[in-house]
């Protein structure tokens, strides 16, 4: 099948404005005759279904939490990136949309990456006028920090809770429009499968997770902003309760998974410390800023890192990036911490760990300048690991983070599947293979403010409003699947817990499919995955029933979910026979061991078609054109 | 170290429930509190038991699904942390420790110790927002802010929603909550234009919800994991009595 990607032509700075004109507009008085579902109310599901019910549509929005103040996109915690320019140290549209080209090693669609640069602007106006608390300067204008990639200080930052403040202000305008009774909100419920009908989308199966009901819900059109899959690898930064599920099964029912071997390991983390451990906390970005990153020049060092003299240390990312030095792109910067670690320099008791030095940053500036920029991750950092880093510096490791692949969409934000949009991490398509710092916030609130309200009402101007309800056949069916699977899970009655499975699905993707890749050890993860797959249907304990609130079951059907994506994960990092960004490939590098792309073979996006569990899926291309960033090879130095 | 653990199970809103001993054996004090459950949990599972149901998603302190009373004390022991950031270094071998849910009448258990906090957002709907649709805003440095102004607001939309305020309280009042929100707005100029309609739709819906009355105890600040400060309570009533003279005009 061929791949539309529906970018417009023109010059590249004029494409989103001729686009916006070239698309249909639904009257206001119709608009409330279509019905939209939005699956995922963080930033981007929750923007998006804020300002579809300020424009007359009628939405019901569904969350796996409480509410929808609690979404992942809470955690974020550096900044988002504007091109606004404030600094007066020559921003622009154009430099934030080269960098971010860049950063993803051209691995991602220049127009969509353009539109994202055009409208990071009005992103910041909309929050500011939401009441966004961001970081002021003493003269009262908003002031900007840096973030890895760039060499301008474009991000935006709300102290070290930047994240958090954005999803109150978004949380804030769709309270406003539920309290209107424009959208309808369910939480504690879960999107369980896709119900197409003729080809298109036209509603989803939900699990009420306090009574266990399983209920159809059918609309016009179906946006999902279901956040990303990081939780494959078992531990990561993202939430507990992160999931692939809303996407997979939108892929079982025919819509296409892109690159999903793109995903970013985080250089900046505190270190794995237990086989209890639950989850990754994540150091911000932001740090290296101010802090150093250094490991000893001498292999099994056993002082303690302030008895090290000076000429003993390794900076490492400022002797191999002189210009970029500490904050070179989070890939680099992961990959540069595994190689001295896997050379015995590592620090900590498993040897998994670099230094990230504030001590330099202090003696300049004072400690209470460095508590005032980060005392809230200092605080965490002493909670969880015990030492003080205003004293002694903090230990860090890579840790999977952010996934950069996702369901495929058009210039558009849909799927080939006409009716399903996805937008935020759950879509596959601006950050190419790297996603450089601060841009994730930026796509998730550009698709939900400003994209997608427009490009919904062209496809929704094409169709009959309310043709399908939910009594229809195939909703039918596909609540019937649902319960099955339901059905099955309680009673396999096994010997190992769900979570067994999911640390030992995600030890092997972390190994094999983590932050460096090779044919010999996926091969190897794509005899293993089915293998925990067999076992868990025939040894896991699902415990509880449904017709209550289980999170045994709720945690069953995601790992069932992921012990059948990991293999499309493996399959794509396989037949992705180049470094590129995050997918780190050891056969193609240089001889300073950076990515080294195969940009006559593999300039195109790898979307992905469903056949059968366990059988290959079909591949799908669509090529990739640099018209105005050439084709070059990445460089920080 | 080995710990013996009173846990509230409650089948669901219904059920009556009760108190349940559990023995939680090598527990390391790197644990977080809520990995130091994950450990009993898999050990109920394994033997077919129904785990104990508790709300957690970031753990990392921010998101405010975590809502545990440990020892009687909302989130715990440390001061300023939320419970899925509580270690267990905090606590010692042989320790007995009592986990409930919240209590108060606004917020239903759903199961175990888990709690309904949807008032919060029904509050909120309300009036805890700025009336702008998405569009038109004007430049983001049009209105300069000054910098306590803007540290102010933050201090305030720090509030992750949790409700430990509520259940540290005595009368179940959710003033530090609704007044964190109010502050926040009130303090930025975008968030003075419907500052008075703001402050009382949010307390009609407060009271409607069943929240009881401030008697300014101020157990609420002293169990907030973001230490909201009470002041932001006098600043909400000093809010609503303006309102009130406006209304009169
Ligand atoms: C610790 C951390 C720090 C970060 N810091 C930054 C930063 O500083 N800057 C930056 O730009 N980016 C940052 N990121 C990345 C960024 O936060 C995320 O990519 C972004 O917030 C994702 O937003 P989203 O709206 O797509 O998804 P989310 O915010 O994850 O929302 C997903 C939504 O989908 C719902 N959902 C999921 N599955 C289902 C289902 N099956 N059924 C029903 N509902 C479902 C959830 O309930 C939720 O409402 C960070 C990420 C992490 C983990
Ligand atoms: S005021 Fe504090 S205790 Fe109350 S909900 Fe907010 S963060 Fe939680
Ligand atoms: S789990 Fe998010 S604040 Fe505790």
């Amino acid at each position: 099948m061929a791949l539309d990607s529906q970018v417009p032509s023109g010059p590249m700075s004029e494409k989103w404005d001729k686009h916006k004109f070239d698309l249909k507009v639904v009257s206001p008085a119709n608009k409330r005759k279509f019905h939209i579902i939005v699956v995922g109310t963080g930033l981007a599901g929750g923007s998006a279904a804020a300002s579809f019910a300020e424009l007359g549509y009628k939405v019901t929005a569904f969350c796996y939490q409480d509410s929808p103040r609690r979404a992942h996109s809470i955690a974020a915690q550096g900044g988002i990136n504007a091109a606004k320019n404030y600094q007066n140290d020559n921003d622009s549209v154009y430099r934030l949309f080269y960098d971010t080209v860049k950063g993803g090693d051209f691995r991602s669609r220049e127009a969509n990456v353009y539109r994202l640069a055009q409208l990071s602007e009005n992103i910041i106006d909309q929050c500011v006028a939401q009441g966004v608390p961001f970081a002021r300067d003493y003269g009262g204008e908003l002031a900007n920090r840096s973030f890895g990639g760039a060499l301008v200080s474009r991000t935006f930052y709300a102290r070290g809770q930047t994240g958090q403040q954005l999803l109150l202000g978004c949380y804030q305008a769709l309270a406003r429009q539920i309290g209107l009774g424009a959208v309808e909100m369910h939480g504690r419920s879960e999107m369980l499968d896709l119900v197409v009908v003729d080809g298109h989308a036209k509603g989803i199966i939900v699990r009420d997770m306090v009574t266990g009901e399983i209920k159809s819900y059918a609309a016009d059109a179906v946006v999902l902003a279901t956040g990303g899959y990081g939780n494959v690898f078992y531990l990561s930064t993202n939430a507990m309760g992160c999931n692939v599920t809303a996407a997979y099964r939108a892929y079982k029912k025919g819509a296409f998974f892109a690159n999903p071997c793109y995903t970013q390991i985080h250089p900046t983390c505190i270190p794995v410390h237990g086989d209890y451990q639950s989850k990754l906390t994540l150091m911000s970005e932001s740090l290296r800023n101010d802090g150093r990153i250094w490991v000893p020049k001498k292999k099994g060092e056993t002082r303690s890192p302030n008895d090290i003299p000076e000429d003993e240390r390794d900076y490492y990312l400022e002797r191999k990036y002189p210009s970029y030095g500490n904050l070179a792109p989070r890939d680099i910067a992961s990959r540069s911490a595994k190689e001295v670690c896997d050379e015995g320099r590592g620090v900590g008791e498993t040897g998994m760990g670099v230094y990230l030095d504030f001590s330099d940053a202090i003696n300049r500036l004072g400690e209470d300048t460095i508590r005032a920029r980060y005392g809230n991750l200092f605080h965490m950092y002493e909670k969880i690991t015990d030492e003080n880093p205003y004293q002694v510096p903090m230990r860090i490791f890579p840790a999977p983070h952010y996934t950069m692949g996702g369901l495929w969409v058009d210039y558009n934000l849909m799927s080939n599947l006409p009716g399903l949009f996805v937008i935020g991490e759950a879509n596959f398509s601006d950050h190419g293979a790297n996603r450089l710092g601060a841009s994730a916030l930026m796509q998730g609130l550009a698709d939900g403010y400003f994209v997608i309200p427009y490009t919904i009402g062209h496809y929704l101007a094409g169709v009959t409003p309310g043709e399908v309800k939910a009594d229809h056949g195939e909703f039918k069916k596909s609540e019937e699947d649902v319960k099955q699977r339901v059905h099955k899970l309680l009673s396999i009655d096994g010997k190992r817990t769900v979570d067994d499975f999911h640390r030992q699905l995600g030890r092997l993707m972390w190994e094999e499919c983590g932050m460096a890749r090779n044919e010999e050890g996926l091969k190897k993860a794509l005899e293993e995955i089915p293998k925990i797959r067999d076992e868990f249907w025939e040894n896991v304990k699902v415990v509880g029933e449904n017709e209550e609130l289980n999170q045994c079951l709720e945690r069953a059907g995601r790992v069932v979910d992921f012990l059948e994506f990991a293999e499309l994960m493996c399959e794509d990092a396989l037949d992705r026979d180049e470094s590129c960004g995050g997918h780190f490939r050891e056969e193609h590098q240089t001889e300073e061991g950076e990515a080294l792309r195969n940009d006559d073979n593999y300039t195109h996006v790898s979307a992905w078609e469903f056949t059968e569990v366990g059988k290959k899926p079909n591949l799908h291309k669509e090529p990739l054109e640099f018209e105005e960033v050439p084709l070059a090879q990445r460089s920080y130095k | 170290m080995n710990l013996t653990l009173y846990v509230w199970r409650q089948k669901n809103a219904g059920d009556k429930g009760r108190m349940d001993k559990y023995e939680a054996k090598d527990i390391s004090p790197d644990m977080s509190f809520l990995e130091m459950l994950d450990v009993v949990n898999e050990d109920l599972e394994r033997e077919g038991k129904d785990p104990i149901a508790f709300d957690h998603d970031c753990r990392e302190g921010i998101c405010g699904t975590c809502s545990l009373n440990v020892n009687g004390v909302a989130h715990g022991p440390e001061k300023g942390t939320t419970v899925c950031q509580l270690h267990m270094r905090n606590f010692k071998d042989g320790d007995k420790i009592y986990i409930e849910p919240w209590r108060a009448k606004a917020f239903p258990v759903v199961k175990d110790l888990i709690v309904d906090r949807s008032a919060f957002d029904r509050i909120m709907q309300a009036g805890g927002f700025v009336s702008v649709g998405t569009g038109g805003a004007p430049d983001a440095n049009a209105i300069p802010i000054s910098k306590e102004a803007a540290e102010d607001a933050f201090d305030a939309a720090a509030c992750i929603g949790c409700g430990a305020c509520v259940a540290a309280c005595k009368n179940a009042s959710a003033m530090l909550f609704v007044a964190a929100k109010v502050s926040h707005l009130a303090n930025l100029p975008q968030g003075k234009v419907e500052a008075k309609r703001r402050v009382v739709n949010m307390i009609n819906q407060m009271d409607l919800e069943g929240f009881g009355n401030c008697t300014n105890y101020y157990e609420c600040q002293a169990a907030c994991p973001k230490e909201i400060s009470v002041k932001f309570i006098a600043q909400m009533n000093r809010e609503y009595f303006r309102s009130l003279r406006y209304k009169e005009k």
